[in-house]
């Protein structure tokens, strides 16, 4: 501002100059008598005005150093002076050189007084002559004229002499000095970045353009952040072809693949073939569960995805009942991983459809024959000491839809995506998921690195995780299930135990009071796994005396070791939930009331203290 | 997360399976307002859920003008009414260090400790004395929430911003955070006090925008990789999941302004993290 080339403009900065350090000041003093302070520099910039003679002497300092007198001091009574005219002049400088000053920040008038006429301007100025009682009275309009000139920035009003007499003598060459210094100021602001290319002259016009769009709410206090969002819009519009679609491109694949989710129903979308479809799961067991009606209960528990994330699932199990053939499905859960997360879900298959197993078994004794052999051809080298160590006999797997593998899991990683089905379970993955505690990174194929080792990836450890999960916390109200009627024959000497129930007919539903008083109104429904992860009990010593005749003697050696395992034992199917063990002193399961507000419509809930996460409610109707 | 957009902010953060019954919504739409004229906060925040024994807590947090000013808590059983919590301290992370556990729900709940003292006797005898401390619930709740603000507790960069007098404020501009920049953990920052800052190296710090990266961002955590970053329907929704305290969602829409942070969980550390991983 002071960086001026002539002298007029010297002293019209200098003006400004006090003006703008007597706003300062003022607007770090108390307010002062002359009307109220807060229009800053304007105010400031209006008593220096008032306080030094105008005519003729403008040029020298003095009046500066009295204006600056007045600035800090009282109230000088401000001689009433033809100051109209060249205040306007000022004014017009200070809307044009001082618009780049950051004085614009100290005048609230910028942000309130923004609907001004012109017009009002200089009906204002024409008006606001004279007498120094105009001080009240003019503040409002100065305020007008401040924000009006500020308000048309690029409108530099340098011949607005309308109305205002021109000064006698000194100020006849002052215009033509101002309009010099006008343009000089503008010229300055046209000058363009040597960087950027920009001009400020464009940019502020652009700033205030957006603004006055806009009105934001305390522009002031933002306008940096506006100022640099106005140059970034230069620069956004030549990337966004290029950048945005990169970005983007998974979530339209996503969509794309939910997209064929919603219109699987519709491919083929005869009549006919709706009723088809409806009469097939009337006469046939509905397989596909209602799971929107479970949501609504979990929902009153506060579980849930999210109500279009459910039916995005609901849609994708409807894929898995087509694809596959499927008995009966459930929405299992979802299992939260690092980079992707599961969704599980059970499902039983129809008999006769589980050939893969078949294969899987062959392997297993191929290698077991293999084995076998390896060890005879040692026995006739006959040199090097041979140990009598025999690794543990696998246990083997249980059959599929037995025990552990009762069920089949199916995953995918989001609705819309491919489901995968996990493989079966065997005891040694349950035996070690037990002693193992590792995330998932979402990946199934992801190897599973621990200590004891895990035999398999994380297909492996997640399917073992999902038996244990459901073996401890699938329960249902006491009643719901019961033992079917022709129990099967117990083999051997060992107690297989029941591992069949059906539904029964005849429950009529437990009230939720109760559910929620007493916990054993609940029981498992789920065969409970034993230690040696199954669950029934394989015993392994038999096999060993069926073994070859070579090892009789390793077996006499060994006769110190015990030769009777003993039988592993655990709770039979459709314990009541009260029997579970408690950990670490809290109780294995919390029941809640869904609503204490409304108890007759509540739901009874049920969560699992071992299992976070793990939860079952029951509607006190029939039980779900 | 913010109770003005509390619903929209549930249904983001659903992705991790324990949100809000209705039940429970509609009280908390309804008592969030009333604490925030009572209390006359600028801003209330839902932290989120204690899950106990026998009951849950409910908690709630209110800002002042500054964001980094300590922030009065409250908590409650039926989300109607609600208790201030004293501002935690020290001694009670020393006192509280010692249960473990979960917590009954019951905020008189007194949990006791036994420990070995020494105590010298007027002689040369040292009795030892195990002396029962009691360590109230309501202490213990204060210190949990208290660690988990100052762990896991995050915001996304350029939401806050800070001004030359020191008040930390909301960034009015914030239009949520590029996608090129959503997926890295540097963008995202500790809703806390910073503490790593004054570490950080002069080349480092050239390039940090005083105003914008005042806060120690989340590359530094340790252990590494206690963070879950995924992005959900496509590209549109980023979630982080603290690791160390299971049960922290932050979510985001990239080039919005929606983020917000939950708790829901038991509030116990996950102290076996670095074998987890």
């Amino acid at each position: 501002m002071e960086d001026s080339t002539s002298l007029g403009q010297e002293t019209e900065n200098q003006q400004l100059g006090e003006a703008a350090r007597p706003g300062e000041e003022e607007a770090a003093a108390p307010p002062r008598d002359p009307g109220p302070q807060s229009s800053g520099p304007w105010e400031a910039e209006r008593a220096p005005d008032a306080a030094e003679p105008r005519p003729g002497s403008s040029r020298t300092r003095s009046p500066g150093s009295r204006g600056r007198a007045a600035g800090h001091g009282a109230v000088s009574p401000p001689p009433p002076q033809p100051r109209k005219p060249l205040r306007a002049l000022a004014r017009q400088d200070l809307g044009a050189a001082q618009q780049p000053d950051g004085a614009v920040s100290g005048a609230p008038d910028a942000g309130t007084a923004l609907p001004d006429p012109l017009g009002l301007s200089t009906d204002e100025k024409a008006s606001a002559s004279g007498s120094q009682s105009r001080e009240d009275t003019s503040p409002p309009t100065q305020q007008y004229r401040s924000s009006s000139t500020h308000s048309q920035p690029k409108e530099l009003r340098t011949g607005n002499a309308q109305g205002e007499d021109p000064e006698p003598g000194a100020s006849e060459t002052a215009p033509s000095t101002l309009e010099i210094a006008v343009q000089n100021a503008k010229g300055y602001l046209f000058q363009a970045s040597s960087k950027t290319g920009l001009n400020l002259y464009d940019h502020l016009s652009n700033v205030l353009t957006k603004i006055f769009d806009e009105r934001p709410e305390n522009a002031v206090d933002i306008i940096e952040n506006i100022s640099q969002k106005v140059k970034m819009a230069h620069f956004s519009k030549k990337l966004d072809t290029l950048q945005n679609e990169n970005e983007m491109l998974p979530t339209y694949e996503i969509a794309e693949r939910q997209k064929a989710l919603f219109l699987q129903g519709h491919l083929e979308g005869a009549d006919q073939e709706l009723e088809d479809e409806i009469d097939l799961f009337s006469q046939a067991e509905n397989s596909l569960p209602n799971v929107m009606e479970s949501a609504f209960y979990f929902e009153q528990a506060g579980l849930g995805l999210g109500t279009d994330e459910t039916y995005r699932i609901f849609l994708a199990l409807k894929q898995l009942t087509d694809t596959h053939p499927v008995q009966r499905c459930r929405f299992w859960g979802k299992i939260l991983g690092l980079e992707m997360n599961y969704i599980v879900a059970e499902v039983e298959i129809r008999e006769g459809e589980d050939e893969e197993e078949v294969e899987e078994e062959d392997v297993a004794e191929a290698e077991e024959r293999y084995n076998g052999e390896s060890e005879a051809d040692k026995d006739e080298e006959d040199e090097l000491p041979k140990s009598f160590y025999k690794p543990p006999q696998a246990i083997p797997k249980e059959e599929s839809r037995t025990g552990a593998n009762k069920y089949v899991y199916f995953v995918c990683n989001e609705p819309g995506r491919p489901w995968v089905k996990l493989p079966s379970v065997t005891p040694a993955q349950i035996v070690t998921a037990r002693k193992i505690k590792k995330f998932f990174t979402g990946r199934l194929d992801a190897p599973i690195v621990s200590y004891p080792p895990f035999p398999g990836n994380e297909s492996n450890y997640l399917r073992a995780q999902i038996a244990r999960i459901s073996a401890g916390t699938h329960v249902s109200p006491l009643g719901f299930y019961q033992f079917g009627e022709e129990e099967g024959e117990e083999e051997e000497d060992v107690e297989s135990g029941r591992d069949s129930f059906e539904e029964n007919p005849d429950f009529e539903g437990i009230q939720v009071i109760d559910l929620v008083e007493s916990l054993s109104n609940w029981v498992h429904h789920v065969q409970h796994i034993l230690p040696q992860g199954r669950c029934t009990w394989f015993n392994p010593i038999p096999k060993h005396e069926e073994e070859e005749e070579e090892d009789e003697e390793k077996e006499e050696e060994k006769g110190e070791e015990p030769d009777y395992v003993e039988q592993e034992v655990g709770p039979p199917l459709l314990t009541p939930i009260s029997e579970d063990l408690e950990i670490q002193n809290i109780p294995a399961w919390t029941t809640r009331l869904s609503s204490s507000l409304i108890p007759q419509y509540a739901t009874a809930v049920l969560r699992s203290n071992l299992w976070p996460g793990a939860y079952a409610f029951s509607t006190g109707k029939l039980g779900m | 997360m913010d109770a003005e957009s509390l619903l929209l902010s549930l249904e983001l953060a659903a992705g991790s399976g324990q949100g809000l019954s209705p039940d429970r919504r509609a009280a908390l739409l309804t008592s969030l307002l009333l604490v925030k004229r009572d209390y006359r906060y600028d801003r209330v925040l839902f932290w989120g859920r204690i899950l106990g024994i026998v009951a849950d807590y409910y908690i709630a947090q209110g800002l002042v003008e500054d964001q980094l000013a300590p922030r009065k808590t409250l908590y409650s059983l039926n989300c109607m009414e609600w208790s201030l919590l004293p501002p935690a301290t020290e001694e009670m992370a020393a006192q509280v260090a010692v249960v473990k556990g979960r917590f009954m729900g019951d905020p008189s709940h007194e949990y006791e400790h036994t420990e070995f003292q020494k105590t010298t006797a007027e002689g040369e005898k040292t009795f030892e004395e195990d002396v029962v401390v009691h360590i109230k619930e309501e202490t213990r709740l204060v210190s949990v929430i208290d660690q988990i603000d100052k762990a896991v507790a995050i915001i996304p960069r350029g939401a806050l911003f800070k001004t030359p007098f020191g008040p930390v404020n909301v960034n009015r501009t914030f239009e949520g955070l590029p996608l090129s920049e959503a997926r890295k953990l540097s963008s995202y920052f500790h809703f806390r006090e910073p503490v790593g800052l004054k570490n950080k190296t002069l080349l480092e710090k050239a390039d940090l925008d005083p105003s914008l990266d005042f806060l120690d961002s989340l590359e530094y955590d340790i252990p590494k990789g206690s963070w879950s970053i995924q992005m959900e329907r496509g590209n549109s929704l980023v979630v982080l999941r603290s690791l160390l305290w299971p049960g922290l969602t932050f979510f985001h829409s990239p080039r919005t302004r929606n983020h917000g942070y939950i708790y829901v969980g038991t509030g116990e550390k996950n102290m076996d993290l670095p074998f987890m991983l």
